[in-house]
């Protein structure tokens, strides 16, 4: 059982990428072998974004993809998430999804032919858009920690620093990192 | 004794029960009794041997059971399972067992006794169960004392026998006991310390025996049996032992509960059968019990002469049973014996204990090695067994469960009647039961239902509990551990204030500044009180009243009102007057102003007395109700006999004159009477008109009203022939009538009669003097001191003294001491938080309390309330009894301003009292003579202030007036978001009031309270916040404005944002749009200002070029129509569009997949395979590759020996090859968004390139979005030119040396590509043909005349091989496939649907049209846009032929400026306009242009079909195909060029269908190349038709004009422009050479203005050998290059670029002279040719 992820930074308005990889896959993984069953890919991703206005924040979407019963790569789960708007460390813990399909037959035929149904373009998972017309099954979380550094911002007005932030420190969580990207 | 005995047994036993885990006294109790009563029955007659043996044999097992159970005990781990079986079977053993036990202690008694005495047998009885009893109820631990209590039982009640009986089983239990006790170390030690003690006592008494002989003798058997068994002892033990483990086994099998009953029978009667035949071990056990019988010889002796004879065989069947069990159960046990082994060894001496049982003093045993095999035989007498009585007793002792399943009512039982529960139904998991099978199942029930406490056995289910209980039977939790786990650990942080609160005054509490509220309770008193007495109540009504009385004392506003209207009076006479006096000085105006004072005056005279009057009624009223409660008091004073309060009325009477009241008041009724006369004639008078007017028209309508009755009874009787007569002259018939002729009449007359009755109003009265007199004195009766009464003045002091509390009645002493104990207290509370609280204050007697405190409230927050409660405490503890809400103070009203207010506050407390006290909230009476009774609350008045404070400096300590406004709705505003947004004067207070008042809300209501209160506040001076009338829409939107529109508009950021948002093209995709103002480009706007502006300009200008501004000012308006209605859909997404899915497989599918599997494989068959297409984010460096293969039929330059000196230079005749074949240098230059790539050089009139040019991509705003490639405009032009090398060497003498040459292009032709084209096939691939300007001067084309070959049709025009595509490859727009608004038929539209999806399922690449959209986004049949349509008449002139006249018309058409439909409409490719609108436009596509040639050759008579195809190089595409006699053509109407059908070099590649008004035809040919293609359309093999016989076209209406109309263009404006471009494009050639001097030749330019119209006439052929000829020599002296541009005008910017592709102007000399004329031709309608000669010329050497 082995699962691999792809993953997107997707942007949107005004903000864009600056520097790093912005679209990207993974290694693959496989489950460990503890209790726990967890797939970890400590991918690391360092992108720097830059902006004049805070419009289109910078989303991740996550697909992953693994191999089903009859050694075909099948979709695992898409799951979407915005970068978190204030600096410091998150742990974010996405939950994945996958579209399901539209008929018992048609679910059938995907799961024999290994083609079960993906989204055409994972950018519709950014936005509310199109996405009334799917039906999704939830499957599985996929945990990301993100470490936001912030330049400039208040000097562009924006304050994302909520005020208790700046003065007591927000204890970390110091558990082990269950796999997921870093986005500095 | 044989209790004893018992007993201990029993108790060694339970405790190896106990031992075992299972115990069931209860069991061995109930058998017990049985047991004793039986055995005291049969005792009597019978006392045999066979008693005895067996109950020794039985004693023996029991000694091997508990072995056996020792020996499962120890072996427990290994057979959990068996020992559940196991124990059960012990209780059952031991059951039987007991019972043994106890016949054999009988017997012991019976035998010594030979005669037992059935009393004692039934003493023994009846003792026996008590004794047990006992024994069960009492541990082992108490045996001693039961023994105790069990001899003295004995003693007293059976000595003798006893005693006589003892001895002898002394002696029994002595061994036993001895020989028990030692080996199992569990059996417990009381057995062991009780057997020593019984045998003395019984010995002592032994003695007195009667029967003594017998006891000897059967001590002496006895001795002689020890004797003997010991000699016989090691082999006849094996043997015992054995059989009687045997035996034991037998019974355990047969207590066994899988053993049926039956079977065990059936089992018996077997082995009997089987005795029967073996002989010699029946004989085998004969002897055994021979040898057995030994044992007891003198019961043998006795029984061998009776017994022994008749009853062998029924003795026989146990052993028997016994040896064959043992014989089957050998190997088993072995088994288990094997198992045992090594538990056996130690314990051989429970072996021994067996027995000893006997009674024999047997040897311990060696080991039973050598079990099997039965050497040794012991001959002892056969013993005797009574059948009938075993079988007998074994029914009653034995009890065979059935198998039946437990009947209802036992359940019933077991459950007490309840309804069985079941667990599982509840949702507790309870396990699945272990698998037994049902009998066994019933059978356990059946055993366990017998039971004692049978309850514990079964479940709430009425099953057996099998599995542990779900349930615990407490309640639990996880242990909580006293320390908290790190983690959870709760840390002290400091409670941190919030920082912005708007509640606070300055926003925070550390710089708040300071404000104070002085809050003053000054008193409190109580107008009604629970403990008031009924005087109480009185006296506060009297004082109230009195109160009221002095307040309308001090107004005295009747005397006020009199006096009033005295004075009226006065003025009114005084105006009469004067009016009479001076009537005839003053002239009408002032007469009409006179009357209207007096009139005035009147009406105020009026008034005042109605005042007047009503003010004295009250007061008179007031005055009354004072004396009546004045009395009410006394009277209840009276009544109770003791004095509660200190009130006192006095009444001061003041004479009065009665003379002078008398005149006063005649003169006052007579005033009275006077004035009412005066109004009354005047109303009367009036009356009376009114009267008389509505009287006479009444009479009218009633004269009218008959007549029109007349009239229609008139008519309706002329009708009555017709209707019913019945109706005759009712007014049903009327009705009935009036749908009948005439009428406009009858309805008039119906009218008439409808009209409402005019009313008749009621004759006035005249006015009755008496009656009103009348009047008038009653009146002033009642509201009147009447004449000589005296004036009354009410007093009310304080003097009364008080009943001293002693002289009262109990009731009222403690009413009174109620009243001292009562305390009160205030609690002040702020925003609902109490600050502070007075002191305790008690209540007086007079239900009054005094504060006078001040308390100073620093506040931070905003006020939002000040509320007082008042509590009241009686004893202990506070109540609260009401609240009173006080208003926050204006700004203005400080400490020092301030005035004391009353508040009111009631409570709804319900106190009742026993004594005087009148309660609250309780009705109550005044006693027996007062009327009814009346119920009071607690009422009273709060004496108190609220005001800002003043420091001492003087400074009002009040928060910043700037906020008030906004506090002062406050508490509003968390009801009323309107208000909370603070959208100041919505509320409105005076309205708010007087919806208050008019909504009749009830003040007292909770609910209502905040509006009560602020309208009690603010209602006074409501006038000062004046009404804003006005009213807001969308309150909130303003609130939510981050800044108004006007900001945005000046903010260029806003601005950009804002455009960037509506997607104008300019700023769609515009990145980063900076954060500051300033950062933002000031020239951003420019270009999108100018367009703007220039939209507006195309207004004003009113040349030619006007009108396109309109067409395109239209074409923008339908654009952004279109626009709009696609985005809408394009936002409408469907599963497809999100979700990639495979479809459902059908079968048909799944065959052909199966089928390509098998197909074989072809490898030299290369298919294209399909590039993946590209998510368009991550693209860059976007590619064009164009691969040119080849150009075919370049032209080539003129000979010199032809054309000599005019074309270019003479080709290098050097160069000119072997076969003397003019050269050329072709080449192709590939021109695409400003950037030139070209191939090599080739050379010949048939180069072959295969070059390959990356031609760069730039997309507008780097936006790579289908959305936004589909609007790029650019075309890619392919240029092919000569390469013509110009020698410029000036000196003939450096030509060996040096070589000097210019390098020129000549224009040869050129090919414009959309991108759009490329963008949208992908690729293109193809051999095209190149336009080629018509005269091409120095170029020759055709074949060489020295090769002497024909003319080919194909061999004018020049082709290139081309192919180009995308890298990488982009993402086509999708098509829309949503399905539009249509006002089609839906079945037919159905059809179509089926009819496409049957044609593409079999022809997927072929497209197949049935419905188009037009320009409103409607789906449109296509049929409906072919109609023979009339091309403008007058573009024929000079043409003859009908061919002729199809190619004028073909021109025309094509003269039409072509634009693709995705620039037009981006987002969908396919809107078909219809021919007025595309002539409107001028603007179109293939489909438009097809259409419109399509109509006018319908109109043309000719037989016309519109091909769908696909074409080069436009794709997918529309063509006209008409049939000419034998042959097709086709045309292509962007270009008005036809080719054959045969025609190879045809442009269109496929023809997918056929369409015409009358129907559709889909290709359903293997090949759709139109040469490869048969054109026979009623051929169904080869064309499906979309209507047929069983879809029959039903004549759909075209969509079509009527016709066109063509407005004549007008000349002089086309002369105009004509200029312009001229002028424009001489301006660009200087421009484009600036570096150079750019001359033009004048003559050369007017040779070719005439040459131009030729050319047009032509349609764009060469116009033959002479003109060039004429051209040719008119220029002899110089170099001519240059080349007629013909297209159709749209702007002009394209002929620019037109003009600048073909280099003319790139002739890098100065000595190079130009030539250009600029001709359009006008067609009708605008539509324009515009021909362009552009030429350069150089002077020949």
């Amino acid at each position: 059982m082995s699962q691999s992820s792809v993953f997107l930074l997707m942007v949107g308005g005004q903000i864009e990428s600056a520097e790093g990889l912005d679209e990207g896959l993974t290694q693959v993984t496989k489950k460990s072998r503890d209790d726990r069953q967890q797939f970890v890919w400590n991918f690391p991703l360092d992108i720097t974004f830059k902006t004049t206005n805070p419009f289109g924040w910078p989303q991740l979407i996550v697909h992953a993809y693994g191999i089903d019963a009859f050694g075909t790569d099948v979709v695992r789960g898409y799951g979407v998430t915005h970068v978190p708007i204030t600096p410091g460390r998150h742990k974010i813990r996405i939950p994945m999804f996958v579209p399901e399909s539209s008929s018992q037959l048609q679910k059938l035929t995907a799961w024999i032919l290994g083609r079960r149904p993906e989204y055409v373009d994972v950018r519709v998972l950014a936005q509310g858009e199109g996405r009334e017309v799917t039906r999704v099954r939830s499957q599985g979380f996929l945990t990301v920690s993100f470490n936001v550094v912030m330049k400039d911002m208040k000097k562009l007005g924006y304050d994302v620093i909520p005020s208790e932030m700046s003065t007591s420190v927000i204890p970390e969580s110091v558990g082990p990192n269950s796999g997921g990207t870093t986005e500095t | 004794m044989a209790d004893k005995k018992k007993k201990t047994k029993r108790l060694i036993e339970n405790e190896e029960d106990e031992e075992a885990g299972v115990t069931n006294p209860s069991m061995d109790e109930e058998a017990e009794a049985a047991q004793h009563q039986s055995g005291g029955e049969s005792s009597v007659e019978q006392v045999d041997e066979t008693h005895e043996a067996e109950s020794l044999i039985k004693d023996l097992k029991t000694k091997h059971l508990s072995k056996q159970k020792e020996l499962s005990k120890v072996k427990s781990p290994k057979e959990d399972l068996a020992k559940e079986l196991r124990t059960i079977k012990q209780q059952s053993r031991d059951k039987v067992d007991e019972t043994i036990r106890q016949e054999e202690a009988e017997l012991s008694a019976t035998e010594d006794g030979t005669v037992p005495m059935p009393t004692e047998e039934e003493e023994l009885g009846e003792s026996q169960p008590t004794d047990s009893i006992v024994t069960f109820a009492e541990t082992t631990t108490e045996l001693e004392t039961e023994e105790a209590v069990v001899k003295k039982l004995k003693r007293k009640k059976e000595k003798v026998e006893e005693e006589e009986v003892l001895p002898l089983k002394d002696e029994d239990e002595e061994t036993t006991k001895k020989e028990e006790a030692p080996p199992p170390p569990e059996t417990v030690p009381p057995p062991q310390e009780e057997p020593p003690k019984p045998p003395p006592q019984e010995d002592v008494k032994t003695p007195r025996g009667l029967k003594a002989s017998m006891k000897a003798r059967l001590r002496k058997a006895k001795e002689e049996a020890a004797a003997e068994a010991e000699q016989e002892q090691k082999e006849e033990e094996k043997k015992e032992r054995q059989l009687k483990r045997d035996k034991d086994k037998k019974k355990t099998r047969f207590d066994q509960p899988e053993v049926d009953e039956a079977e065990l029978e059936e089992k018996t009667r077997a082995f009997k059968s089987r005795l029967k035949k073996k002989q010699p071990l029946e004989e085998k056990f004969r002897m055994e019990l021979k040898s057995k019988g030994v044992f007891m010889p003198t019961a043998e002796e006795a029984f061998d002469f009776f017994t022994h004879d008749f009853e062998p065989e029924p003795e026989e069947p146990k052993p028997e049973v016994e040896e064959k069990e043992e014989e089957e159960k050998e190997e088993e046990e072995e088994k288990k014996e094997g198992e045992e082994e090594e538990g056996e060894e130690g314990e051989g001496e429970e072996d021994k204990k067996k027995k000893k049982e006997k009674e024999e003093d047997e040897v311990p045993l060696m080991e039973d090695v050598d079990e099997e095999g039965y050497g040794f035989y012991a001959v002892r007498k056969a013993e005797y067994d009574d059948t009938p009585e075993t079988a007998k007793k074994e029914a009653e002792k034995l009890y065979y469960p059935s198998v039946t399943s437990v009947n209802a009512e036992e359940k019933a039982k077991i459950l007490h009647d309840k309804q069985p529960r079941f667990l599982e139904d509840e949702g507790f998991y309870v396990g699945t039961r272990p698998k037994i099978s049902g009998w066994n199942v019933n059978k356990m029930e059946n055993r366990l239902i017998k039971e004692l406490h049978r309850e514990k056995w079964f479940g709430e289910d009425g099953r057996m509990i099998v599995l542990p209980n779900p349930l615990r039977p407490t309640p639990s939790r996880p242990p909580i551990p006293e320390e908290q786990e790190p983690g959870l650990e709760v840390q002290y942080r400091k409670a941190i204030m919030h920082e912005f609160d708007s509640r606070y005054i300055d926003g925070s509490l550390d710089n708040a500044g300071y404000y104070q509220l002085d809050v003053d309770i000054n008193s409190l008193s109580f107008s009604h009180h629970h403990l008031f007495s009924r005087e109480h109540v009185l006296a506060t009504r009297l004082s109230q009243l009195y109160e009221e009385y002095m307040d309308r004392q001090k107004k005295n506003m009747a005397e006020y009102l009199s006096e009033k209207l005295k004075a009226l009076k006065l003025s009114a006479v005084h105006l009469k007057d004067h009016m009479a006096a001076k009537k005839s000085e003053h002239n009408y105006a002032d007469r009409s102003n006179f009357q209207k004072r007096l009139q005035d005056y009147k009406d105020e005279i009026r008034r005042a007395r109605a005042l007047r009057d009503k003010e004295e009624k009250t007061d008179r009223l007031l005055l009354k109700a004072i004396i009546k409660t004045w009395k009410d008091i006394k009277q209840q004073r009276e009544k109770q006999k003791f004095i509660n309060t200190p009130l006192k009325l006095q009444v001061i009477t003041e004479e009065t004159n009665k003379e002078f009241d008398l005149t006063q008041w005649k003169l006052e009724i007579e005033d009275e009477l006077e004035e009412m006369e005066e109004e009354a004639t005047e109303i009367y008078n009036r009356k009376k008109t009114e009267y008389e007017e509505a009287l006479k028209k009444h009479a009218e309508q009633v004269k009218a009203k008959e007549d029109a009755r007349v009239r229609i009874h008139k008519r309706s009787r002329k009708q009555s022939t017709k209707g019913s007569r019945a109706s005759l002259g009712s007014k049903a018939s009327k009705h009935s009538a009036e749908n009948e002729p005439n009428p406009e009449e009858e309805a008039k007359d119906q009218e008439i009669l409808n009209e409402p009755e005019i009313e008749i109003p009621d004759k006035p009265e005249e006015f009755n003097k008496e009656q009103a007199r009348k009047d008038i004195i009653a009146k002033a009766k009642e509201i009147r001191r009447r004449p000589g009464e005296p004036k009354l003045y009410p007093e009310v002091t304080s003097t009364q003294p008080i009943t001293e509390a002693s002289k009262c009645p109990r009731g009222e002493q403690q009413r009174r001491n109620d009243v001292s104990k009562c305390e009160m207290f205030l609690k002040v509370l702020f925003n609902n938080k109490e600050v502070s609280r007075t002191s305790s204050k008690p209540l007086t007697q007079e239900f009054k309390l005094n504060f006078g405190q001040i308390f100073s409230l620093k506040i931070v927050q905003w006020p939002e309330s000040i509320t007082y409660q008042v509590y009241e405490t009686s004893g202990f503890g506070g109540e609260i009894i009401c609240e009173i809400n006080s208003s926050i103070p204006d700004s203005s009203v400080t400490s020092q301003s301030v005035q004391l207010e009353n508040l009111d506050f009631s409570s709804d407390h319900r106190v009742n009292h026993g004594h005087e006290g009148v309660g609250s909230g309780v009705p109550f009476s005044f006693g027996a003579k007062n009327e009814g009774t009346e119920t009071l609350y607690t009422t009273g008045e709060l004496r108190c202030s609220v005001a800002w404070a003043i420091n001492d400096q003087g400074e009002l300590l009040v928060p910043p007036s700037t906020q008030e406004q906004g506090n002062m709705f406050y508490a509003m505003r968390k009801m009323d978001p309107v208000t909370a947004i603070g959208a100041a004067g919505v509320v409105d207070i005076q309205k708010l009031a007087k919806w208050f008042e008019d909504s009749r809300l009830d003040p007292n209501d909770p609910a209502n309270a905040d509006l009560v209160y602020m309208l009690k506040s603010k209602g006074g001076e409501s006038a000062l916040l004046g009404p804003k009338e006005f009213f807001r829409l969308e309150q909130l939107q303003e609130e939510f404005n981050f800044c108004d529109d006007e900001a945005i508009d000046e903010n260029k950021r806003f601005r950009l944002i804002y455009l960037r948002d509506s997607e104008v093209t300019e700023f769609k995709n515009y990145k980063m749009i900076p954060l500051l103002d300033r950062d933002i480009p000031r020239d951003t706007f420019a270009e999108y200002e100018k367009k703007k502006r220039e939209e507006e300009k195309y207004k004003e200008e009113k040349d030619i070029e006007s009108h396109r501004a309109a067409v395109s000012k239209f074409m923008q308006r339908v654009r952004e129509q279109v626009i709009r209605r696609f985005r809408l859909l394009a936002h409408q997404r469907r599963l497809e569009d999100v979700i990639n899915e495979e479809a459902v497989p059908n079968i048909a599918l799944l065959g052909t997949s199966v089928l390509k599997l098998t197909e074989r494989r072809r490898p030299l068959r290369v298919e294209r395979k399909e590039r993946k297409k590209v998510v368009p984010q991550t693209i860059d460096n976007v590619k064009i590759l164009i691969n040119i293969n080849r150009a075919v039929y370049v032209p080539r330059r003129v000979a010199a020996s032809r054309g000599g000196a005019m074309t270019a230079r003479e080709p290098d005749k050097a160069v000119k090859n072997i076969v003397g074949e003019t050269q050329v240098q072709p080449f192709i230059e590939v021109m695409f968004q400003d950037v030139f790539l070209h191939t090599e050089v080739g050379d010949g009139p048939n180069p072959s390139y295969n070059e390959e040019l990356e031609m760069p991509f730039k997309a507008p705003n780097e936006d790579y979005t289908p959305g936004n490639l589909q609007t790029v405009t650019d075309n890619i032009y392919l240029n092919l030119f000569d390469q013509v090398l110009i020698d410029i060497q000036e000196d003939d003498r450096q030509r060996g040396t040096t070589v000097h040459q210019r390098i020129e292009k000549k224009w040869l032709g050129g090919l414009t590509i959309p991108f759009s084209t490329v963008y949208f096939n992908g690729k293109i691939d193809g051999t095209f043909k190149l336009n080629k300007p018509p005269v091409l001067l120095g170029y020759t084309q055709g074949p060489d005349e020295e090769e002497g070959t024909s003319l080919r049709s194909n061999e004018e025009n020049t082709y290139l091989s081309v192919f180009m595509t995308i890298e990488p490859p982009l993402q086509p727009p999708e098509p829309m496939r949503e399905r539009f608004a249509t006002t089609e038929d839906e079945k037919l539209l159905q059809y179509a649907d089926n009819w496409e999806k049957t044609l593409n399922a079999k022809f997927s690449d072929r497209e197949y049209k049935t419905t188009v959209i037009d320009v409103n986004g409607k789906t449109v049949f296509v049929t409906r846009y072919f109609k023979a349509l009339e091309p403008p008449p007058d573009i024929f002139g000079s043409s003859d032929t009908e061919v002729k006249k199809m190619e004028v018309v073909a021109r025309y058409v094509s003269m039409i400026p072509s634009v693709s439909d995705s620039v037009v409409f981006p987002g969908l490719c396919d809107i078909w306009s219809t021919c007025d609108q595309f002539l409107q436009m001028m603007a179109g596509d293939e489909e438009e242009h097809a259409v419109l040639l399509a109509n006018y050759f319908l109109y043309m008579k000719k037989i016309t079909w519109l091909i769908i195809g696909k074409g080069i190089p436009e794709g997918p595409t529309a063509y006209v195909m008409t049939e000419q006699e034998n042959d097709y053509w086709i045309w292509n109407a962007g270009t008005g060029e036809h080719f054959s059908y045969r025609d190879s070099y045809c442009p269109l590649q496929s023809i997918s269908c056929l369409i015409n008004a009358e129907n559709i035809w889909a290709n359903v040919q293997q090949y759709e190349k139109p040469a490869q293609m048969n054109f026979d359309l009623s051929q169904g093999a080869s064309w499906r038709s979309f209507f047929t016989r069983s879809f029959p076209n039903t004549g759909i209406a075209s969509y079509q004009p009527e016709r066109l109309y063509y407005k004549p263009t007008n000349k002089n404006a086309v002369l105009d422009l004509q200029e312009k471009i001229e002028t424009l494009l001489k301006n660009k050639i200087m421009e484009w050479r600036s570096r150079l001097i750019t001359r033009w030749n004048r003559h050369c330019t007017q040779i070719m203005r005439k040459l131009l119209p030729v050319l047009e006439e032509n349609l764009g052929h060469s116009p033959g050998e002479q003109h060039l000829a004429e051209l040719e020599s008119t220029f002899s002296a110089y170099k001519v290059s240059g080349f007629p541009i013909n297209m159709p005008y749209n702007e002009i910017n394209p002929i620019v670029d037109a003009v600048f592709s073909t280099r003319v102007h790139a002739h890098d000399t100065s000595d190079v002279e130009f030539a250009l004329a600029v001709y359009i031709h006008p067609y009708p309608n605008d539509v324009l040719s515009v021909w362009v000669y552009v030429a350069s010329l150089i002077r020949s050497r």
